[in-house]
């Protein structure tokens, strides 16, 4: 049916059948490729899969880490915790050193610039020239941290805050306080702005003020509030308290006595220790000039030293205690062995030994008494070099005592085998050594506490072995024989407690400069009390006293005051009281008082110790 | 049979929506919770401050040296004079 229709189809569509046939002639002759096009696309998508694959396993698997860690980044963050330092206390618990927190200012310059209008704004809150701050923040326009303004009282610093300035924030931190101030100065020391301690306790307790600032990581969200702790990275340690062996009384005392003394004798400088003769541990360690630890600028930094640790004297006669203990040690001397010191001088190699005055016939006890240069000199030659050394180095002459003080002296005592009998001669009496206040103190702590020689301590409770250096009746007949000396017949009666025996020793020295002395002097007294029962050890060194300069003029009635205040604050039972009260009826008999110290002309009553030439 | 898997995978299925709302809402008390304790640390921290503050000011307060100056200035006070002390032994 279908073909007799075909050639008419043909002749009816031929005008259109040119273009259609054209076609299809066209189409014939490239036939449709079905199996190369499913294979392209096969192919195509096949790629396009494997580039899925391959882009999967390099996202997930091999740069998993780097983009684990970018997506974190975007949520977590480490944050650390800080720590605060830990408080300064007194051995009563009293708070020498704290810190509180203040407010640190800081800006982001690039939040704030692009809205600089407010720039004015904000420097006449930080009372701030505006210039300089604009300079400022250009400077770092490309940081994102600037500190504007450090240790800002917190309501100072909420008050900048309200104003809501772009990119200003406020970042907590510590600032030291030193209740005390100048008093304790020296002995703590002081920290930086970081809260690191500089000198003094703060710095050889840094590592255990300042604790350890902990990390954790945290989860913020997008406004930068933190939503989760994830995990504690670090565990903070806080920073511990320490206790030192300091009594703020006895510190605040000895550094009003000291300052009276320095007034009244227009001396320079000066120190006093106080040590607790039991255990060693120092009650009061002070110095002038001394500054305010709370307002550290950095000018005059001589007087940031504590003297009493870092500066070495030539102890002049305080040294004979110490050379009369050789020499009863030797057995060759007692205490009540004869010695000529006429006529107060004495010829030594082309050098001359000289007292204050002639002193005549006088025995060993007598040459601490008095004081006699001649006399300690004749004893030091009876014995040997290594004998004389042996003593002092065991009671802690030339070395450094032990304390862990940030830049303590050692101090210098030369060795026996340099000594000719002019340095050994000069060495008995305190000549040719040199020591610091705090090893003074010590040695005479050794008298004090039955020849034990022990390292002073600034730390309460501390750990602090004893070594027996003297024998014990040895260093109880010194303390007796030291108690001489505060007597009218002695050098030293200015020392002397009421209503406690004293034994200590004067000492004036020279200041040595290069090539000799000078014709300034060191003025020195090293005691203990009460002698029955030795509970305190003090020292006081005073530089350059005007007028009177001998160590019993000078340095023996602050001694005495300082004692006195101490002993009655640590409640000492006095131990010179001539009657004791001892009816318990309710009878009250009258006490007499024990040795007051009187009232005396100077060169009167006392024999003032030699100075060399 | 066939019953008893549908039943079996409709429980299945809520319980997986109650242990999802139970994280879920389990993570939000853990939050909520944590804002707490952050203000209450920083409470902590603040009342400890405050401390450290009252406690340098009794200490300037108890300075040894102004104690002095009000006892011997304002109140008339004085150390016994050591010829008035007497020593009762018990």
């Amino acid at each position: 049916m279908n073909i007799p229709l075909r050639p008419r189809e043909f002749t009816e569509a031929a005008p259109r059948a040119n273009t259609a046939a054209g076609l299809r002639a066209a189409t014939r002759a490239r036939p449709v490729n079905l199996k190369a096009r499913l294979s392209a696309v096969l192919m195509l998508l096949t790629l396009a899969g494997t580039g899925l694959v391959v882009r999967a396993v390099d996202l997930q698997v091999l740069r998993k880490d780097f983009y684990q860690e970018q997506g974190d980044a975007r949520y977590l963050r480490d944050v650390p915790i800080p720590v605060s330092r830990g408080s300064v206390l007194d051995r009563n618990g009293e708070p020498l050193a704290v810190s509180t927190p203040v407010e640190s200012i800081w800006v982001n310059p690039q939040e704030l610039l692009p809205h600089a209008g407010r720039i004015p704004e904000l420097a006449a809150a930080l009372n701030m020239d505006e210039t300089v701050l604009r300079q400022k923040l250009e400077q770092r326009a490309d940081k994102e941290f600037l500190y504007l303004k450090r240790h800002l009282n917190p309501d100072d610093a909420k008050l900048i805050l309200e104003r809501k300035i772009p990119g200003v924030s406020a970042q907590r931190e510590f600032r030291r306080y030193y209740p005390s101030g100048e008093v304790m100065a020296h002995v703590l020391g002081f920290t930086n702005i970081d809260d690191r301690g500089q000198e003094g306790l703060e710095l050889a307790f840094d590592e255990w003020l300042a604790g350890k600032p902990g990390a954790k990581r945290v989860i913020r969200d997008r406004l930068g509030h933190v939503v989760e702790d994830v995990e504690l990275l670090r565990e903070p340690q806080p920073g511990r308290d320490l206790t030192l062996s300091i009594d703020r009384r006895i510190q605040s005392l000895a550094y009003r006595e000291l300052k009276r003394t320095l007034l009244e004798h227009g001396a320079v400088s000066g120190s006093i220790v106080v040590l607790d003769a039991r255990n060693g541990e120092i009650l009061a360690t002070v110095n002038q000039p001394s500054f305010n630890p709370n307002a550290v600028n950095n000018g005059d930094t001589s007087i940031r030293r504590n003297r009493a640790l870092t500066d070495v004297v030539e102890p002049g006669s305080t040294m004979k205690a110490f050379t009369i203990a050789a020499a009863l040690e030797s057995g060759k001397w007692k205490p009540n062995t004869p010695i000529d010191t006429t006529p107060g001088t004495m010829p030594l190699a082309g050098h001359v030994i000289r007292d204050t005055s002639n002193k005549g016939q006088i025995d060993v006890t007598g040459v601490l008494t008095r004081s006699s240069n001649v006399g300690a000199a004749k004893i030091a030659l009876s014995l040997s070099n290594d004998h004389l050394y042996h003593m002092f180095k065991r009671v802690g002459f030339g070395e450094s005592t032990g304390s862990g003080f940030p830049g303590e002296a050692p101090g210098v005592l030369p060795s026996a085998k340099g000594w000719g009998v002019v340095e050994k001669a000069t060495l008995s009496y305190g000549y040719g050594l040199n020591v610091t206040p705090l090893q003074l103190a010590q040695a005479y702590a050794v008298l004090a506490d039955g020849g034990r020689l022990r390292a002073p301590t600034f730390v309460k409770g501390a750990q602090n072995p004893e070594r027996a250096v003297i024998d014990p009746a040895l260093a109880q007949t010194l303390v007796s024989m030291l108690e001489t000396v505060i007597t009218p017949r002695g050098t030293g009666l200015r020392a002397a407690v009421r209503n406690y025996r004293v034994a200590g020793k004067t000492g004036t020295s020279r200041r040595a400069v290069a090539g000799g002395y000078d014709s300034r002097y060191i003025s020195t007294f090293a005691g203990l009390a009460p002698a029955s029962s030795p509970r305190l050890v003090g020292v006081v060194v005073i530089h350059d006293p005007k007028g009177a300069y001998t160590g019993g003029m000078v340095a023996a009635p602050a001694f005495s005051r300082v004692m006195d205040g101490a002993l009655r604050l640590l409640d000492v039972p006095p131990d010179n009281v001539e009657k004791w009260y001892a009816d318990g009826a309710g009878n009250w008999a009258p006490i007499q008082a024990g040795d007051a110290a009187p009232e005396y002309e100077p060169g009167t009553a006392n024999d003032d110790e030699g100075v060399p030439e | 049979m066939k019953r008893v898997g549908f039943i079996l995978f409709a429980l299945l299925l809520l319980a997986d929506i109650a242990s999802a709302i139970g994280v879920v809402y389990q993570r939000h008390e853990g939050r909520v919770l944590f804002i707490e304790l952050t203000k209450l640390n920083k409470e902590r921290d603040e009342m400890n401050f405050e401390y450290g503050r009252l406690q340098l000011e009794q200490s300037t307060w108890a300075e040894p040296n102004r104690i002095e100056q009000v006892a011997r200035g304002q109140l008339g006070m004085d150390s016994v004079d050591p010829a008035d002390v007497v020593i009762v032994r018990r």
